[in-house]
């Protein structure tokens, strides 16, 4: 537009204040968060400072350490570590059971949901919710409660009849799934009803005047169609579980060990090692952001088509 | 033999539900529940009392958890409050400033704090704060929160923007309004539900948040979440469960009452 | 100064698209100006120049003879029906009317007083603490007059307020608006697509199309002395007629028609610049016996109307043409098919510049 918009007179004028407005969320979220992130790359190659703190030096140790095994060995050509690695492939494990559970909870909860009567949806989806605004901390705390050997679950179960001794579920995989699931499956609803809401259901009427039975039109014709939905929804249960730290930590266990806890573990104290808790960190932070690139992907192309 | 066939039913679908509704509830109910035991054992049931809620204002432990909830309750109020506000100017930037350069990363930016993992955003700032010689404590819990809740307000607060149409404003400034008259007097009434929607979530997100608080709190701060923290891990102990009752009592109030307020925001659109 | 509104040759880029390419035009005082013509031709854009609510590419806009182009629209005296009437939905009638009173300063006495005039104005007075969203369409579009009319403006805008109407009370509404801008006195222009409004209400029209004035004069002038297809063809209905022309001179034009008949006709000022054609209202054709008129045709079909009967005939060389009948006069109307002769009515033939 040439030139005469001095008086900001166009529509309705914020075009020439968008800066000032701008600044604080700058300020505040360029400031203290993403140079932070920076920061914490940069802090990844320096050298720990043996009272918990860092030394600025460069050094790769904290890469290096959690690849191989030469820091405990000395002299000897390196060996490839294992401990940290498993610790990884353990929470991708743990997070991508996770997701499939959601999944396979979630799905039909939310096709059940979006099925509803127009005005009784609204109300479903407040029950759905309404666990999810409860603090993170308590809910997996009351899980614990539930679950624990001398809980109520365990106390019904035995009183009942149905078991002689308790059932150890606290410090097990189970738990610690159970935990994610309590933890996201609002996330894995809210996607999939939005997409199944949008849903054509002549499609599967026309399906079913084709002879389709209802689960081949479900395989057929209904996920392709919400498969973008049921995308985002593991999407978003996935990347936080891998990152999760009180579901493992409450519920689980040494067995249990993820990436949360080993991050956690690095800051505290004097025994903790600063950069590698960075570096550890920071590949979390990449195996997140290759998720993130493949689903923005998958997304254009599903918008190309 | 069966009447018509109904598409939108799945055998299974309505049982999974319930099931679903059952595993998210059983354990708040749960908790709640046995807050009211009337007895020192967490596993026998001694009769219906509010001693443990008693306990968190007068036993052992209340100064600690007093001064927790005073830290708590500031930190969110202050944070939601800044959030908020730094929220209400971004959206105006963002919905109503048309194409402008930067756009693209402001949103991204804002985004960012939902995007990046919250251990790797609580590792970052702990970082942050020790480089530049910030002692960690009330400040720096009270950043690290305005900071992520930012977008939380910010979702709401975009979203009724958005519906608001610009004609209105336009018709004020065509009556002479200047634009800040336009603004106070048109578009900030206008916005108010979803700011106060955004300033309640953002309330809430600051009062729950454990990790980056535990990260960047310091030795001798506590807030409520990092205190049950604490207190769990020596063991769960009957005060914790009125606790914990008391905290998603109130979460629940917050959301029923933002749910409420946007509902009636939108029910007073012309 | 005898305009109260000068456009001096407004042009409006979006990007590479252009919304208006060189527009000018003067309003008079007192009037009731309309700026008519299809969507996408520009006069909301232009409505919205005059306004405030978009800088100009190049020109400029006089309000008795003081530029306002580069002023923001809070300091133009010049007021907005918006088409949507964007009532403020917190405010009560009586708020949404004296808020142009407010930002002016007006004290609350007076805005109150001035308030309950116009209310009484649009016949709203009992309306005054309802909410806007307790009206209907019709009640919404008064409040939103007498918003706009409240602080006096110099000229008062209204961008198709009452498209959004049903039928019966639009027909009233023309009245209305009517009347009120005779008895304000305020210059009112008044965007609309809808050629039977335009011309009802308008002591003078603007007909635009694709960014640019195609011809400005009266009702009468518009319908009956159309410069060029566009205006012909939106106006009302039209019969063109391709033709040649043998000479031009001085307002006036001998032109051949199809079939090898001569006439001679009023012409635009500017002669043909494309194919010629002349226009001929559809009323002003009569039907004789063939051989006799000035065009041979035959019958297509016949459209019986009620009052009238439609003619749809084609020529020999295959244009079409329809007549348009009073049912009254005809003995026998000719079946399809039939032969005819038409005869065209005395300076009923116009010969369009394009």
């Amino acid at each position: 537009m040439a030139g005469l918009a001095k008086s900001g007179s166009a529509g309705t004028g914020y075009r020439s204040i968008t800066a000032p407005l701008l600044v604080p969320t700058w300020a505040m979220i360029g400031f203290f968060l993403l140079l932070p992130v920076l920061l914490m790359v940069v802090y990844s190659f320096l050298t720990k400072e043996f009272r918990g703190g860092v030394d600025w030096t460069f050094s790769l140790a904290a890469y290096d350490q959690f690849l191989f095994s030469r820091g405990l060995f000395g002299d000897e050509p390196p060996v490839l570590e294992w401990t940290y690695i498993t610790i990884f492939w353990r929470s991708i494990w743990q997070a991508g059971l996770a997701t499939l559970i959601c999944l396979i909870v979630g799905f039909p909860t939310a096709w059940f949901i979006a099925t509803r009567p127009v005005q009784s949806r609204a109300l479903w989806l407040f029950l759905i919710t309404v666990p999810y605004w409860v603090n993170l901390l308590i809910r997996t705390v009351s899980l614990r409660f539930l679950l624990r050997d001398q809980g109520p679950l365990n106390d019904v179960l035995i009183g009942s009849g149905l078991l002689d001794s308790p059932l150890q579920i606290i410090n097990t995989n189970l738990a610690v799934q159970l935990g994610l699931f309590y933890s996201y499956l609002p996330f894995m609803v809210l996607p999939i009803y939005a997409a199944v809401e949008r849903y054509n259901f002549a499609l599967s009427e026309a399906a079913a005047d084709l002879y389709a039975s209802r689960w081949t039109t479900l395989r057929e014709i209904v996920l392709p169609v919400v498969r973008p939905g049921i995308i985002a929804g593991c999407i978003l249960v996935f990347v936080p579980s891998l990152g999760a730290f009180l579901a493992p930590d409450l519920l689980g266990g040494a067995k249990t060990y993820m990436i949360g806890s080993l991050i956690e573990e690095q800051f505290k104290g004097s025994q903790g090692n600063w950069p590698f808790g960075a570096a550890v960190s920071v590949i979390l932070m990449t195996l997140v952001l290759i998720v993130l690139m493949f689903y923005a992907r998958a997304q254009a192309r599903a918008e190309a088509r | 033999m069966a009447g018509r066939l109904d598409i939108r039913r799945y055998p299974g679908f309505a049982a999974m539900t319930v099931l679903c509704l059952t595993i998210l509830y059983v354990p708040l109910m749960v908790v709640m529940v046995y807050s009211f035991n009337d007895s020192t054992s967490l596993t026998n049931w001694g009769g219906v009392s509010l001693r443990w809620y008693a306990d968190l204002f007068t036993g052992v432990e209340a100064p600690r958890f007093r001064a927790a909830a005073w830290n708590s309750l500031t930190i969110a109020a202050l944070a939601g409050t800044a959030a908020t506000i730094i929220a209400v100017a971004a959206a105006v930037a963002m919905v109503r400033g048309g194409r402008f350069r930067g756009k693209g990363a402001t949103f991204a930016l804002i985004n960012l704090p939902l995007m990046v993992p919250e251990i790797v955003t609580a590792v970052a700032t702990l970082i942050f704060f020790s480089a530049i010689g910030l002692t960690t404590g009330y400040l720096t819990i009270l950043i690290a929160h305005i900071t992520f809740c930012i977008p939380f307000a910010y979702l709401p607060i975009a979203a009724r923007l958005q519906g608001i149409e610009e004609t209105y404003e336009q018709a004020a400034r065509d009556l002479y309004a200047t634009r800040g008259q336009a603004f106070r007097l048109i578009l900030l009434p206008l916005m108010m539900p979803g700011i106060i929607s955004g300033f309640l979530l953002a309330f809430i997100i600051s009062l729950d948040d454990f990790i980056i608080t535990n990260f960047v709190k310091g030795a001798g701060m506590e807030t409520l979440p990092t205190a049950i923290f604490g207190s769990v891990k020596q063991g769960i102990k009957p005060n914790i469960l009125a606790l914990s009752t008391l905290m998603l009592t109130v979460s629940i109030l917050f959301v029923t009452l933002s749910y409420f307020v946007n509902r009636l925001g939108q029910r007073s659109r012309a | 100064m005898d305009e109260v509104v000068a456009v001096r040759q407004v042009v409006k880029r979006f990007g590479t698209f252009t919304a208006l390419a060189g527009v000018s035009m003067g309003i008079g005082h007192n009037q009731f100006f309309t700026l008519l013509g299809p969507s996408g031709c520009g006069k909301t854009t232009l409505l919205r120049c005059i306004a405030g609510f978009e800088d100009l590419s190049e020109g400029t806009i006089l309000l008795e003879g003081r530029d306002i182009a580069r002023l923001a629209p809070n300091l133009r005296p010049v007021n907005t029906v918006f088409q949507h009437y964007a009532l403020f939905p917190h405010m009560t009638v009586a708020e949404n009317v004296a808020f142009g009173l407010k930002m002016q300063g007006m004290a609350l006495e007076a805005r109150r007083k001035r308030a309950g005039e116009m209310l009484e104005l649009v016949h709203l007075s009992a309306f005054a603490d309802r909410q806007p969203s307790r009206l209907s369409g019709g009640q919404q579009q008064r409040v939103a007059l007498a918003r706009a009319l409240a602080p006096a403006p110099k000229v008062l805008l209204l961008d198709e307020p009452l498209s959004a109407l049903d039928l019966k009370l639009r027909q009233a509404m023309r009245v209305e608006l009517k009347q009120l801008q005779e008895d304000t006195g305020i210059t009112f222009i008044f965007v609309t697509h809808d050629q039977e409004e335009a011309l009802t209400m308008s002591d003078r029209i603007a007909v635009m199309s694709a960014g640019q004035v195609q011809q400005i004069g009266s009702a009468r002038e518009i319908y009956e002395a159309p410069v060029n297809r566009f205006v012909a063809d939106f106006i009302g209905e039209t019969n063109l007629l391709p033709v040649r022309v043998a000479s031009f001179a001085g307002g006036m034009a001998r032109v051949v028609l199809p079939g090898g008949h001569q006439l001679t006709c009023p012409a635009a000022e500017s002669g043909p610049t494309g194919p010629p054609h002349v226009s001929i209202r559809p009323e002003r054709l009569t039907l004789v016996p063939p051989g006799t008129g000035d065009l041979d045709a035959t019958v297509d079909r016949l459209i019986y109307l009620g009052t009238d009967l439609q003619v749809l005939a084609r020529l020999a060389d295959g244009t079409a043409l329809h007549l348009r009948l009073q049912n009254s006069a005809r003995a026998t109307p000719p079946g399809a098919g039939s032969p005819i002769g038409i005869v065209i009515e005395e300076g009923a033939a116009r010969l369009l510049a394009d």
